[in-house]
């Protein structure tokens, strides 16, 4: 289907988009767009206004700071792939990218917007919750930061408000040894269930309405998984404790 | 916008879609249209020489950027764009709906891995679906692709 209308505003600073999400009723940022557009195309989403910052300068970089990675919100999860910076310092984040659907979308697809999205069987935020990583969100009402343990609200719901712009994420140097290991249908998909590992940390995905901490000698302690038509709730039970073990065997 | 090197007006419409501007707009109907979610990859076209999905961009989106689609590869009459050609000799289509997001995929590809493994080959046409196929025909096209492209 085709997107419902919807006011299309283009910004070409970082004020300029937060003086919009300050002023505008009903408004999604638009960003590599490849979540957002087919909720739109589906009309699951019809916001009033599309504040699109594609058009903003400068906001694409990927640098090192405070002994991690800092990936501002218009790097494409294909600059990430391929960024050397990152491979060396955090390379969980290089691992985690290449699951993300297929190089065609990760040439628009941000990391900033898988995460501002937050799909509960996304790897990003997963990666961010066991890094214990955080993201800055900025707003005409100044900048603040939010730890990943309180980013993720609930499916698709993050802490950020109506008016703030993710701006960056920061991912810590990933510890040794890590990993993530993840079930999907098909090449691509998103996953039935996944674990990430970061030395002795785990988190979970696609088990929850949010990524989860779990402990590797019991992951699936206190989860309820949902069934679909892809897999019961046992089954991702299963593929949780598989997945963990493998996670750690390495 | 720059479509194929002509510089062309932009959309009206901001909810227009890519895709829908590309083909209802500027006649291009080479690039198709499956699933309008992104799923499908045939709608598949370079924005600055990296292959995206055409319907999960708004039209404006490319205002100023170079947008290159199958039409693009190759002037009528002129040789085929060794991918093409590779799809012609290794019978990689059938119905051939799908071929014109295949291609631009392949093309992007081989722009990032000239000499691909079986396992980038596989990983790069993973995010376009083929229901004649089989894929094996296809998979033995990129790998004539990067011979060809290397003559």
């Amino acid at each position: 289907m085709k997107p419902p209308r919807f006011e299309y505003h283009a910004p070409a600073t970082t004020d300029e988009a937060c003086a919009l999400l300050a002023s505008l009723e009903d408004a999604k940022v638009l960003a590599g767009g490849q979540s957002l557009v087919p909720l739109l195309n589906f009309r699951l989403a019809r916001p009033a206004h599309l504040v699109d910052i594609n058009r903003i300068g400068g906001l694409n970089r990927i640098y090192e700071r405070d002994g991690g990675v800092a990936v501002q919100a218009l790097a494409r999860q294909s600059a990430v792939e391929d960024s050397d910076l990152i491979a060396r310092a955090c390379p969980l984040l290089t691992a985690a990218v290449r699951l993300v659907a297929h190089r065609v979308i990760r040439n628009r697809g941000t990391v900033c917007g898988s995460l501002a999205h937050a799909d509960p069987a996304s790897e990003l935020p997963a990666v961010l919750l066991a890094l214990g990583g955080h993201v800055v969100a900025r707003s005409v009402r100044g900048e603040r930061v939010i730890d990943a343990g309180g980013l993720f609200q609930g499916v698709m719901e993050t802490a950020l408000a109506p008016d703030e712009l993710l701006v960056e994420a920061w991912f810590p140097a990933s510890p040794a040894p890590f990993a993530i290991v993840e079930e999907s249908r098909r090449h691509g998909d998103f996953a039935l269930a996944g674990v990430v590992r970061a030395a002795d940390r785990l988190a979970l995905f696609g088990v929850a309405p949010t990524p989860v901490l779990a402990d590797s000698r019991d992951p699936v302690r206190g989860l309820q998984p949902s069934g679909d038509l892809e897999a019961t709730p046992q089954f991702r039970l299963h593929l949780v404790r598989v997945l963990t073990e493998k996670a750690f065997a390495a | 916008m720059r479509v194929n090197g002509f510089a062309h007006p932009a959309a009206a419409d901001p909810r227009r879609l890519l895709s829908d501007h590309l083909r209802h707009d500027l006649g291009l109907t080479g690039t198709h249209v499956g699933c309008e979610h992104g799923v499908c990859g045939c709608c598949t076209v370079l924005l600055d020489g990296a292959p995206v999905r055409s319907c999960l961009m708004l039209a404006v989106q490319a205002e100023g950027h170079d947008i290159t689609t199958i039409e693009g590869l190759a002037a009528d009459g002129a040789p085929l764009h060794p991918v093409q050609q590779a799809f012609h000799e290794c019978h990689g289509l059938q119905c051939g709906f799908c071929t014109p997001g295949f291609v631009m995929s392949v093309v992007g590809l081989l722009a990032q891995h000239p000499n691909p493994t079986a396992e980038q080959v596989d990983e790069g046409i993973s995010g376009n679906l083929c229901r004649c196929t089989g894929y094996a025909p296809i998979r033995r096209a990129v790998v004539r692709a990067a011979e060809l492209s290397k003559k």
